[in-house]
């Protein structure tokens, strides 16, 4: 039993760092949105599953801890995601299908 | 509870992440990268709060890991909107 | 934003609905069954319902049928196969030396109607592989993709994503 909680820690784990690396290599802020909120959360989920399987007695305040969890980083990652947009960002590269692109402050010239 | 050689690494990796986040809150370039890096620090460190619960066998760590992710969360979306440019 | 107004009153079912959740938060985050806490629980909920429903009118986007619940254990189900699906992803691109990513905007149209069913369906897009919801306008959900391999016909691409969830998010919500 403790093995396979261990065995969904360390994966758990192993997804944050990958989203942390993702977060430092990624070139642009939509890219590491990107790759921040996927990782984290599946991560953060499977750590809080080992965390179950070590102490069954917690599921009830887990499952509010993870159900917290995997509804509130989209919404995070997606305020931000909206706010550079709005501000005008455009995603990294030259093209752009984006409709508001045009009220943005910088004109994409390849377009 | 003690740790065994592998719940140590995992700590390790947790530690690990949180200071590649920090590394790019540090880097920047913008303020938008950084909220993206200070979210997502936050979220490991709720799930590593639950573990510090287990750690530390205290069930009381768990009400405190719920509080600073919902501190954490608020902060975000505020921060999103202060940085939010063009408000129509 | 701009959709909030147009939000249909709360009827008692509704009601009924909030009390239920904030209920079972409570005791969720209690975590004992004993009779005290059953009837404390019940008179907090009780206020709350009473006090905060009028400002959640986001509620007023939950469908109150019978198979709702069935609906959503279906939908679960298809977002986390999804939401691993897109981690592997994520994992192989962000692990690859090369960094294979060529990011592109994208629109696309949604059948859902309330506040809430949109913004379940903005997070579950923001959740699979390769996409993340940006902006919401009226039916409108802008999507970043990461990767936009050539000859790929986008619109096609997103419209499958968000039709996949529909079909299980309208089950239950507007």
């Amino acid at each position: 039993m403790r093995l396979l909680a261990d065995l969904f820690l360390l994966i758990g784990a192993a997804f944050a760092l990958l989203g942390a690396l993702g977060l430092l290599r990624m070139p642009d802020t939509y890219n590491r949105i990107q790759a921040g909120t996927k990782a984290v959360t599946l991560g953060a989920l499977s750590f809080i599953l080992g965390i179950g399987l070590l102490y069954p007695g917690w599921w009830a305040k887990l499952l509010v801890i993870a159900g917290f969890i995997l509804f509130t980083n989209p919404v995070g990652s997606s305020s931000i995601a909206r706010a550079i947009h709005l501000a005008g960002t455009q995603p990294w590269q030259r093209a752009s299908s984006d409709p508001l692109a045009l009220k943005a402050p910088q004109e994409d010239k390849s377009a | 509870m003690t740790l065994n050689s592998l719940e140590l690494i995992v700590a390790a990796m947790l530690g690990v992440a949180v200071l590649l986040g920090l590394l790019r809150l540090i880097l920047g370039p913008t303020a938008p990268d950084r909220i993206v890096s200070a979210d997502t620090i936050s979220v490991i460190i709720t799930a590593g709060l639950t573990g510090v619960a287990a750690w530390f066998g205290s069930a009381l760590y768990l009400d405190v890991a719920l509080i600073y992710g919902i501190l954490a969360f608020v902060g975000v979306v505020a921060l999103a909107r202060t940085i939010e440019g063009g408000r129509q | 934003m701009d959709n909030i107004s147009r939000a249909p009153p709360l009827t008692l079912p509704h009601y009924l609905f909030i009390f239920a959740t904030v209920y079972l938060l409570w005791l969720l985050l209690v975590g004992e069954l004993s009779r005290q806490e059953l009837i404390l629980g019940g008179l907090v909920s009780l206020v709350v319902t009473l006090v905060s429903a009028p400002h959640l009118l986001i509620f007023g986007g939950v469908k109150l049928r019978i198979d709702a619940p069935l609906h959503l254990l279906r939908y679960l189900g298809y977002f986390f196969v999804a939401l691993i699906r897109a981690n592997l992803d994520m994992a192989r691109r962000i692990l690859s030396p090369s960094l294979p990513i060529n990011p592109r905007m994208v629109e696309v149209e949604t059948g859902l109607r309330s506040t809430l069913g949109r913004l379940m369906l903005a997070n579950s897009i923001t959740l699979t592989p390769g996409t993340l919801s940006v902006d919401v306008k009226d039916n409108h959900i802008l999507v970043h993709w990461v990767d936009v391999s050539p000859g790929v016909d986008l619109e096609a691409a997103t419209r499958e994503i968000a039709a996949g969830f529909e079909r299980h998010l309208s089950g239950f919500l507007r």
